[in-house]
């Protein structure tokens, strides 16, 4: 067990970590948007799949990672005004057409991936920025402070998104809409405007989460890429309380415990390897257990709301 | 009016296969075409398992002359069981000639739908049971003696190695993946035994991401060479390529994923076996055959980067192990 407790695992852990983190870290923090003004998007990772699609193919196309990553932060406004439009305006079970979202992504970029390039290949996607100074901190500068600009962008996203929803007046209202949007109403809050703009810029978030894996991380598309990872982002917006520094918490315990278990195995530590791959499960489980002080989630979370009801 | 219409038709369907089930010879004239279904756990592009099934159909396909003589179906992403078990039943219901179930756990579902349809032909793998035990005697069984060509591809990582450490990742600690990372790992050994191989397992074929991360920490960790098994080594793939560390593939030619990195891949040609299987159902064995693909039957191929320049003594001692594996002196 010694070895693992070694400077360059504990270097390799945290470089692995940030970057796993990375897409959780858009998704859910897009999503607690979604959830602060009431709307369960459980489509989340549909709009990661067509995020890392558009992003990866437009990315290849005109040989910009910039712009792939523009095309996928459209598609997904795109794709959470569908959602918006189906949970908000036409009042449909928010559980249900999350998870219809989820399919016609799934579905959809598979089909787009087949009819457009049919193959999968690699890209060159956004390079590495080292930042100077910082990342010549001695052992943790280089973990740190030498990834691509997308990776800096997530960890960025968490202090502003927390500055937003506690400092600011959109942030209020985003918070009332969540809690009680007939007294929001009352007040002059357009409860629908409020949530559109949440689901979209979920949407958004969420997409670029997908282009973080094809033209950052990964820098490839393949059908289904996403893995599952837009649901436990929604289950990470419930383990961060419904805070964005929550939710960072969440994720980072997340990764960092899958890129340990990973060094386990490299090491050869004597465990099944079926067990150090359960292990992120089960200590996100137990988090959840104990963590002390549960918050209570957005009052109208997933309830449609309709002006005169009640 | 259409849907009542087709009630009635899979009524006498229904009625029909009852009736020919008690019958004791099928009366019906084979059609010309002859219609292969196939059922996979990943895509037709997933640069693996599933591809090189596909593509040794699409091959037998153009062989027996194309779309006239020989239909595809196919049905991919069916990772989960039901889902996958239900369009079994579907193309057999549907009157397919072949139908292959491509994932170790379809199984059980096969060793239920089997029986239903005995004039359908079916095939299992990868695996090397038939269900002769169980009485079944329409299924076909098939395999790929993935560690013979790990074995080659490991004897290949250490000549190649300056570090000394090679590492190595799959899917899940069972079937395809396990015969070849351990074939991998005893060419590895037997061609520089003081080599240290790590091999992770990151439970999941599909999670690229975790797939890239385990390939990080094997080179983070000191190796530099790397091999792994699943779809979802295409992340780890480019991984290797952007850190200056090589990589083997296995089950179907990857060296397109990135030229500067892949050395070789083991590739699975599946077309002898279908072809055989095929020849079999048309004159009525409808199963009860296993098949392996081993170097020996040219069902494993070792493809060269062509862009990499490998020594050649490390060549010859890769030939040279693919003789022994062919005359048994080498058991991988």
């Amino acid at each position: 067990m010694a070895e693992l407790f070694t400077l360059p695992v504990l270097v390799g852990i945290l470089y692995s970590g940030i970057r796993l983190a990375t897409p959780y870290l858009f998704a859910a923090v897009g999503e607690t948007f979604a959830q602060r003004s009431g709307v369960l998007n459980l489509g989340v990772e549909g709009i990661m799949l067509m995020g890392a699609f558009s992003g990866f193919y437009v990315g290849m196309k005109t040989g910009s990672p910039l712009l792939g990553l523009l095309a996928a932060a459209v598609v997904g406004i795109l794709m959470g005004l569908l959602m918006s439009f189906i949970s908000v305006t036409m009042q449909a079970e928010q559980g249900i057409s999350g998870i219809g979202l989820h399919l016609f992504g799934l579905g959809l970029s598979s089909l787009l991936f087949k009819t457009t390039m049919g193959g999968v290949e690699s890209i060159e996607g956004f390079k590495a920025v080292r930042i100077p100074l910082l990342a010549d901190i001695p052992y943790v500068g280089e973990s740190l402070f030498n990834h691509n600009v997308l990776v800096y962008a997530a960890f960025l996203l968490v202090p502003l998104s927390a500055w937003v929803l506690n400092k600011t007046t959109l942030g209020l209202k985003i918070r009332a809409v969540g809690q009680n949007p007939q007294a929001a109403d009352t007040l002059g809050v357009n409860v629908a405007r409020v949530r559109y703009f949440c689901v979209c810029l979920g949407g958004m978030l969420a997409g670029i989460a997908g282009a973080s894996l094809s033209i950052a991380l990964i820098n490839l598309f393949q059908e289904n890429m996403t893995n599952g990872m837009g649901f436990i982002a929604v289950a990470l917006v419930y383990f961060g309380g419904w805070r964005p520094f929550g939710v960072m918490g969440g994720a980072l315990l997340f990764s960092f415990v899958n890129a340990f278990q990973l060094w386990i195995q490299v090491k050869g530590i004597n465990i099944p390897s079926d067990f150090a791959i359960m292990m992120p499960y089960v200590l996100t489980i137990l988090a959840l257990a104990f963590a002390t002080k549960r918050a209570q989630g957005p009052a109208a979370l997933s309830k449609p709301y309709e002006r005169g009801e009640n | 009016m259409k849907s009542k219409f087709s009630r009635i038709v899979v009524l006498i369907v229904l009625v029909a296969m009852l009736v020919a089930g008690c019958a004791p010879k099928a009366t019906e004239v084979p059609s010309t075409v002859f219609k292969v279904a196939i059922v996979m756990p990943s895509s037709i592009t997933d640069m693996a398992f599933s591809q090189s099934m596909f593509e040794g159909l699409k091959k037998v396909q153009a062989e027996m002359g194309g779309e006239s003589a020989m239909e595809i179906a196919y049905s991919e992403n069916m990772f989960k069981v039901p889902d996958a078990s239900a369009a079994i039943r579907d193309y057999a219901s549907k009157g397919y000639n072949l139908v292959i179930a491509h994932g170790s756990q379809y199984g059980t579902s096969l060793q239920q739908i089997a029986p239903d349809f005995p004039k359908t032909a079916f095939a299992w793998g990868t695996s090397l049971d038939t269900f002769q035990a169980e009485g079944i005697t329409n299924v076909f069984a098939y395999q790929a003696e993935a560690q013979e060509g790990g074995y080659v591809l490991g004897t290949v990582a250490a000549l190649m190695s300056k570090s000394g450490v090679i590492g190595e990742t799959g899917p899940v600690d069972a079937g395809d993946a396990k015969l070849y990372i351990e074939g991998f790992q005893k060419g590895v050994l037997a061609a520089k035994p003081d080599a240290q191989v790590s091999v992770t397992y990151t439970g999941s074929f599909s999670d690229v991401s975790l797939m890239a991360t385990a390939a990080e920490t094997h080179i983070a960790a000191g190796a530099d060479m790397l091999t792994g098994s699943s779809q979802s080594v295409v992340g780890a793939i480019g991984v290797a390529k952007d850190k200056g560390a090589f990589w083997f593939g296995t089950q179907w030619d990857q060296t397109s994923l990135a030229p500067t990195a892949v050395i070789a891949s083991q590739v699975y040609d599946w077309t002898g076996i279908i072809k055989d299987m095929i020849a079999s159902v048309k004159a009525g064995v409808m199963g009860g055959k296993g098949y392996t693909l081993t170097f020996k039957n040219g069902g494993l191929v070792i493809a060269y980067n062509p862009a990499i320049t490998i020594p050649a003594e490390v060549k010859a001692a890769a030939d040279a192990a693919i003789a022994a594996i062919n005359d048994g002196t080498v058991v991988p």
